[in-house]
């Protein structure tokens, strides 16, 4: 690829509707070759949506899409050609082998016939999965089948990868494995776009985040960027009940600005978590109120959401959700869950 | 949001991938279709539940009709197992006609078919290879039936070409039926509600029919239906060839036929036709809108 300044991926005021949904409402990005873009956000955000309109799958209403220069509406078969679609819904055939699952993709790729058997097994290899290649997929664990299906999606080599919610539903193990596999393909040159929930799949792999919420873009940036934003630490002081919280927001406050009530508990973004949770609780034993709990933690998704949003990402949450939930690109059931 | 200049990265980083001639776009439809036929065989082979499904279940209603109901059906001139054969052709691929929603609504359920449409593939051999697999299965199937049939006493009088004709003459009207399921199967998307659509569309189908009783045995009213659905017109067609001239003549005499071989197969063709030039653009359409 030339070291041209033309972005790899570019989301230019797309919108998308499905019935009474505004799954996208205005997407604009851009993604640098070479460069991992995570996209976060909640369940029903809109991220999936924006994968599934620049990977050909269906049309925005309205809006610029373009991967490496090609308008998805206008070249979907050369856009097709260079991208690689994986992660929780693009699926693999339960029935077949890993080997055989890879070699249909190569001859789908159009591969010549001696490429598609040695791709499969150089695949097979790299993944370790060969000693699993010829069994089928649904005697293979969680992880190995993450690990087929990333692998699936590298066939015919392209240059530009999707990859939805990776790691959704994995044991930390698996989740660490897939990490390690997905920093050696962009160490390749691999471009990536990247939708997850967790606030540390996008600090482990992305170079840039966006934070997509109700079809939109709300913030990007590095992440440090968006860290700085939330502080370095999250103060969460709990206490006995609703009320109590509410009655404690202002003397938290006086010496963690921007502490907000979550629950039972309150939270505040802090540079100095250690100090502050003194300060925090010297000020609340002279308001004389008795504290249930302290927490002092990285900043998650949820955290950036309160602060961008003013509400919790997990109102519309679901990680347990089954691995290829609703897909289904029908009509009726795209309208409800346009971008799971 | 930053405006860089309109550089084209790598519009030439695959060659390859740039946009075909007609011909070769052709050619690779059928590779991507025959890859696509061979997987969904490959199921066949991996899960024994569809085997049993297909092969299982049109054995048991030959012996049911053979040895169990068979002995009170009486058609004028004709042994009830050489009446019967023809009609077993159609009911199973009828029946089966059902996998083809089946088959198209789990790969939808499943997601596989959202890594098919991001795959430069050509699409819409993503419904070819799953009418052409359920085509290969049927031709199987009609193939083993012959061999149950002649062990139950079937002992057709056409001649290898008639019978040869009358086969191909069903499995056209299977692969007909089977896009009126992919339809079915796009619309839906769930194995259980394929199932439960098109079994209801099936069933009046299969039996009211002359697939195992003549029509003209039949009450007045249900006869306006029987005797023109497309499953009595093919079973019918299908049943003049196997067992011959002489045979058809008979079963026309005494009113089991309403019109001759030839008649009949006309009309099965112009239903395989009519069929296919109603379903596929509609099955097509469906498959690209959702």
């Amino acid at each position: 690829m030339s070291g041209s300044t033309a972005p790899a991926i570019e989301l230019a005021g797309v919108t998308k509707r499905f019935g009474d949904v505004q799954a996208l409402a205005g997407v604009d990005l851009q993604v640098e070759p070479g460069t991992v873009y995570g996209l976060l956000g909640p369940n029903g955000a809109g991220k999936t949506t924006a994968v599934r309109v620049l990977t050909t799958i269906i049309r925005p209403d309205a809006g610029r899409a373009e991967v490496l220069g090609l308008d998805v509406t206008t070249h979907p078969e050369r856009v097709r050609a260079s991208i690689g679609l994986a992660g929780q819904y693009a699926a693999v055939d339960e029935q077949l082998t890993g080997r055989e699952n890879l070699r249909l993709v190569g001859q789908l790729c159009h591969q010549p016939r001696a490429e598609v058997v040695r791709r499969a097994d150089e695949l097979l290899e790299r993944f370790s999965l060969t000693d699993a290649g010829d069994r089928p997929l649904k005697t293979f664990s969680g992880g190995m089948r993450r690990r087929l299906d990333l692998a699936a999606s590298l066939v015919h080599r392209p240059p530009v990868l999707f990859l939805v919610e990776p790691t959704t539903g994995l044991d930390p193990r698996s989740r660490q494995d897939l990490w390690d596999l997905i920093r050696e393909l962009v160490a390749d040159g691999t471009t990536l776009l990247l939708t997850t929930q967790y606030l540390e799949e996008a600090d482990q792999l992305a170079d840039r985040i966006a934070v997509i919420d109700h079809g939109a873009v709300i913030a990007d940036g590095t992440a440090a960027e968006l860290k700085a934003q939330m502080g370095a630490t999250v103060l969460e002081v709990a206490f006995a009940d609703v009320a109590t919280a509410h009655s404690a927001l202002e003397t938290v406050a006086g010496v963690a600005p921007g502490a907000e009530v979550d629950g039972i508990a309150v939270r505040a973004p802090v540079d100095d978590g250690a100090r502050r949770a003194m300060d925090v609780l010297r000020a609340l034993d002279g308001a004389g109120i008795d504290v249930a709990g302290l927490t002092i933690r990285e900043p998650s998704l949820d955290d950036v959401f309160l602060k961008l949003t003013g509400r919790r990402a997990e109102e519309d949450l679901d990680p347990d959700a089954p691995a290829v939930a609703d897909p289904r690109p029908t009509a009726d059931v795209a309208a409800q869950g346009g971008s799971r | 949001m930053t405006t860089t200049a309109t550089g084209h990265v790598a519009a030439e980083a695959r060659p390859e991938a740039a946009e075909v001639a007609d011909g070769s776009k052709l050619a690779w439809a059928a590779r991507d279709t025959a890859a696509l036929v061979k997987r969904n065989l490959l199921h066949y082979t991996r899960v024994p539940q569809l085997l049993v499904f297909t092969f299982v279940q049109p054995i048991m209603f030959v012996l049911l009709f053979r040895y169990v109901f068979g002995g009170t059906i009486q058609i004028p001139n004709v042994a009830y197992v050489d009446y019967l054969m023809p009609g077993i052709f159609g009911q199973i691929v009828v029946f089966g006609a059902t996998s083809t929603a089946i088959g198209l609504a789990e790969d939808m359920g499943s997601g596989i078919i959202e890594r098919f449409r991001s795959l430069p593939m050509v699409r819409l051999s993503v419904l070819a290879g799953r009418t052409g697999a359920d085509f290969v299965r049927n031709t199987g199937v009609v193939v083993v039936m012959l061999i149950v049939g002649v062990a139950v006493g079937f002992r057709p009088k056409g001649g290898a070409i008639a019978i040869a004709a009358a086969c191909l003459l069903v499995l056209a009207f299977a692969f007909a039926l089977s896009w009126i399921m992919a339809l079915v199967g796009l619309k839906v998307a769930n194995a259980e509600a394929a199932q439960a659509v098109a079994f209801p569309m099936l069933f009046p189908l299969t039996f009211a029919s002359a697939a195992f009783v003549p029509v003209n045995s039949m009450p007045g009213w249900l006869q306006v239906f029987a005797a023109h659905q497309p499953v009595t017109v093919v079973v019918n067609a299908a049943r003049g060839l196997m067992l011959g001239p002489e045979v058809a003549a008979d079963l026309e005499r005494y009113g089991v036929f309403n019109t001759s071989t030839t008649g009949y197969v006309l009309q099965s063709v112009a239903w395989i036709v009519a069929i296919l030039a109603v379903f596929v653009p509609l099955a097509v359409r469906q498959f690209n809108r959702s």
